[in-house]
């Protein structure tokens, strides 16, 4: 069964991200919310290491995370899913379990 | 340091203060913390400079919006630095490149220059805070 | 302690500060001012209601030199100027205009 990975830290200062990525399985899933919303845009140094976690996992960031920052959808890399509050939830709830990446 | 003492109409000598920001505002409270001290700090009539490096970048990002994360935007305060007589700001163009923005992305007027410069910078200052 | 305005009682800090700054209504002016036995004059609403505007566009509440530069920049010389703000708030424009307007306390007041 799957696991919901979580990542709130920004991948430039720490390296949650890293490590969530070496760690998950195939066919899991990544939300980014709070600072960790940062390694999704677009141009960033971050973008091939979210590409190529999207060949094996869904990618996903909190929208109203990336809106409080100052980022629109279009900055965002292709084929990451935006997803709000309730979204958040439904992921959780389908997920086995949630392993958080504080 | 820097070589010559320079001082205020009354004889005080401004000190050269530099504030280096390099967090993301919203994830921990430094961005908001920095800028408190430096409006604070504004009063004392010394010769300020701001510095954005790292995510620290992310801090003045244009259109930051969080009514839905149910936190204060004090984004809009940076653009109230100049009143306060803090004009001097800079920011790392690697760190901006590194993060997919451009100078256009900023929501105040600054000086974009390589961290060489800012090296440089830092070198000069009489007291330097690091958020 | 709480403030009583029209008919709602409204939240404040220890020094008098409006809790919550979107409750805010003239009312609250009219009532603090009673309470320090000043009477409110045109032209203390304009320096309330230009410092509503200044936090609206800042999001913050101006220390007082940076509130009588605004204030000159906007109205002229004659009024942005020390002496004319502190002979309309004489607890001090910065502190006392704010609290009026439902404004924190100034950043770097004490």
């Amino acid at each position: 069964m799957s696991i919901l990975h979580t990542v709130n830290k920004s991948s430039f200062e720490k390296s949650s991200l890293d490590s969530c990525l070496r760690y998950a399985k195939d066919g899991s899933t990544l939300l980014l919310y709070e600072d960790g919303v940062y390694a999704a845009l677009k141009g960033a140094a971050s973008e091939e290491k979210i590409k190529s976690a999207m060949q094996n996992h869904k990618v996903c960031a909190l929208g109203p995370d990336l809106k409080a920052r100052g980022f629109s959808q279009d900055r965002v890399i292709d084929g990451v899913s935006l997803i709000d509050y309730a979204g958040f939830v439904d992921l959780a709830a389908e997920a086995e379990k949630v392993q958080a990446w504080v | 340091m820097s070589e010559e003492e320079r001082t205020d109409d009354e004889g005080g000598v401004i000190k050269k203060f530099m504030y280096v920001n390099r967090r993301a505002p919203y994830g921990t409270v430094y961005a908001l913390e920095s800028l408190e001290v430096v409006l604070i700090g504004a009063a004392f009539d010394q010769d300020v400079s701001m510095v954005f490096i790292d995510d620290g970048v992310f801090e003045i990002k244009k259109g930051q919006d969080t009514a839905e994360i149910g936190m204060k935007n004090f984004s809009p305060t940076y653009r109230a630095l100049e009143m306060y007589d803090v004009e001097k700001l800079y920011v790392s163009q690697e760190s901006l490149a590194e993060r997919g923005l451009t100078e256009d992305d900023l929501l105040v007027d600054v000086e974009v220059m390589p961290d060489s410069r800012i090296a440089d910078l830092m070198d000069e200052q009489d007291v330097i805070f690091t958020f | 302690m709480p403030i009583e305005v029209s008919g709602k009682s409204l939240e404040t800090d220890e020094e008098g500060y409006l809790a919550n700054i979107n409750e805010w209504e003239p009312g609250v002016a009219e009532v603090m001012s009673k309470e320090d036995d000043l009477e409110l004059t045109s032209e203390h609403w304009d320096i309330i209601n230009f410092l509503r505007e200044y936090y609206e566009e800042y999001q913050i509440a101006p220390a007082v030199r940076v509130l009588t530069k605004a204030v000159g920049k906007r109205m002229g010389k004659e009024k942005g100027n020390s002496k004319y703000l502190y002979g309309l708030f004489p607890y001090g424009p910065g502190k006392q205009a704010c609290r009026y307007a439902g404004l924190p306390k100034p950043t770097g007041c004490v």
